[in-house]
Order: structure tokens, then sequence, then C-alpha cells
């Protein structure tokens, strides 16, 4: 812990970059991704219902 | 030219508005996230007691506001699912809960950041931590909650209850800096105005409203999958050129 202590206070920017905006990045990535699938596995949910009802 | 809004709440008029909408929003908080990011770690000058750690306000402010913001923006939806039995109230309550959570990671998640260097620890059970960490508990009552119940609109109504009664738990925290006396610093941003640095103002705001912006996008997009899973069996569903591909 006293590593991290004198790190941060020798790279404040490294610490404030990473920490903060590099994790809210990723977190902003993952949810986009998510987003992203879940439209294409429930267009795909639509889309086989929709042959299904089709063939009966 | 009156519009009628009625019109919008309508998940087949809705649909195609959102789909809209979606880029222009995507596209304006990309830019905007740029040019805050730029102010922020460029032009705004290093603050005389803290030193360069207190750039993290330019996410940990918009982000906090945003936790409590989208809260109360989906309460009210809840509300209106409620009172006016509109399916589409129900689906955008749903949709904002998971970006409302992650907004409140984000918040408490760089707060202990900050909190490490400034105060000389991640965390306290200070009365504005405890209540942000309340409103995360909420936030992932009311998806698992909606989760749990198999029938979409008895897990709206059920979970749109949970909805209304947390959000007493907003004013709790915007005002416990002022109610208790808490490590957390009081409001630096009041509606009387502020005493900060003008580029820290800009880069603060740039950011709100890349955050602000960011949220209607993904929000907007998450919207349209739930529509398009709850009308699956309907003939508009089946007629959109994405389904018919």
């Amino acid at each position: 812990m006293m590593g991290l202590d004198i790190w941060m206070r020798e790279n404040p920017l490294v610490y404030v970059w990473i920490g903060s905006y590099a994790v809210t990045l990723v977190i902003f990535l993952v949810e986009i991704a998510t987003v992203v699938h879940k439209r294409k596995v429930t267009l795909q949910q639509v889309r086989l219902l929709r042959d299904a009802g089709d063939e009966n | 030219m009156a519009i009628n809004w009625f019109k919008y709440s309508s998940p087949t008029t809705f649909y195609g508005l959102a789909g809209k909408m979606i880029p222009w929003f995507a596209v304006s908080a990309a830019i905007l996230f740029a040019i805050g990011l730029y102010i922020g770690f460029v032009v705004a000058p290093v603050d005389a007691q803290q030193g360069e750690f207190y750039r993290i306000i330019f996410i940990h402010v918009p982000a906090s506001m945003m936790s409590m913001f989208l809260y109360m923006v989906m309460a009210a939806y809840a509300a209106l699912g409620l009172v006016f039995n509109t399916r589409l109230s129900g689906m955008m309550a749903s949709a904002l809960a998971p970006t409302g959570a992650l907004f409140t990671l984000i918040s408490l998640w760089t707060g202990a950041l900050w909190g490490k260097p400034m105060w000389g620890t991640w965390w306290m059970w200070d009365a504005r931590m405890t209540s942000e960490l309340i409103l995360l508990f909420l936030y992932l009552g009311f998806i698992a909650l909606h989760a749990s119940i198999d029938d979409s609109r008895r897990a709206d109504r059920a979970a749109a209850l949970l909805a209304i009664v947390g959000s007493v738990n907003v004013p709790i925290i915007y005002f416990s800096v002022k109610w208790w006396n808490t490590l957390h610093q009081g409001a630096t941003i009041k509606f009387t105005g502020t005493s900060m640095q003008i580029a820290m103002q800009q880069a603060m705001f740039t950011m709100l409203l890349a955050c602000w912006l960011y949220s209607i996008a993904v929000v907007l997009a998450r919207v349209r999958s739930i529509i398009l899973s709850r009308e699956r069996n309907t003939v508009w569903i089946n007629e959109l050129p994405e389904v018919k591909q």
C-alpha cells in the first residue's frame, strides 16, 4: 500500500487517467457492446419467430 | 403547429423516432467527450491545493449527477406507467436502470480514487458515500426484481413501486452534505453560482453534457431492443425492414 501511495504521488496524471478515465471508457465500451449484442440477439429471435409462424 | 406528444408514447412511433435520433446523440456525445477531456487536461490549470488529482472531478461530478438524474427520470417513467398504464413507460424505466447503475458505479469508483490521495482512504461510511451506495443497490434491486417476474407488464408494475419508493434517496444524497457533518465536501456548484475557475467549469459542463447525450443514445438503443422483444408478435414488428432481411 505504501508503494501505491508513493507511486500515485509521483505519477498523479497517470493515476487519474488509468484509474478513472480508462476505467470509465471500458465501462462505456462494455455497455455499448452489450446493447449492440442484445439487439442482434433480439432481431434473430424475432426473425426465427416470424419464420416459424410462416411455416405454420 | 401543435405537436401531438401522445403519439410518441406509442412503441410503434417511438421505435422509428429513436432509431433516427441515436446516431445524432452518439456522435455529439463523442465530440463533446473529446472537447471536455481536452479542456479538462490541457486548458484547465492545476489546482492549488489538490494538484493534478482534482482532474477526476471532470468525470466524477458528471457521473454522480447522472446517477441521480437518471434515477429520477426512471422513477418518473415508472410513475407514468402506473398512472396511465402506457406500455412505453415501463420499457423506458427498464432501459434506464442499467445505465443509471453504471453511472453510480463510476461515481463510487472515481470517488474512491479521489478519496485516497485527498483523504488518505478509499472509503468512509460517510452520509454522501453511503447514500450513493444505497442508490446503486436500488438500481440493482430494480433490475433484479424486473428480471425475476416473467410477465413483463407485471414486472413493470412491481419494479415501478420500488423505483418510486427509492426516489426518496435522491434528495437524501443531494442534501446529505448539508444535513450531516460529512467528510465529503459540500456542493461547489450551487444555484447561486460557483467559485470554480472558468476553464474547470467549461470542462465539467462539457463532460456533463457528453454524459447526458451518451445516456440518451444508449438508453434509446436499449429501449429499441426491449420494444422488439415485447412486441415481437405484432404485425408492425414483422414488417420492419431489419426484421424482413
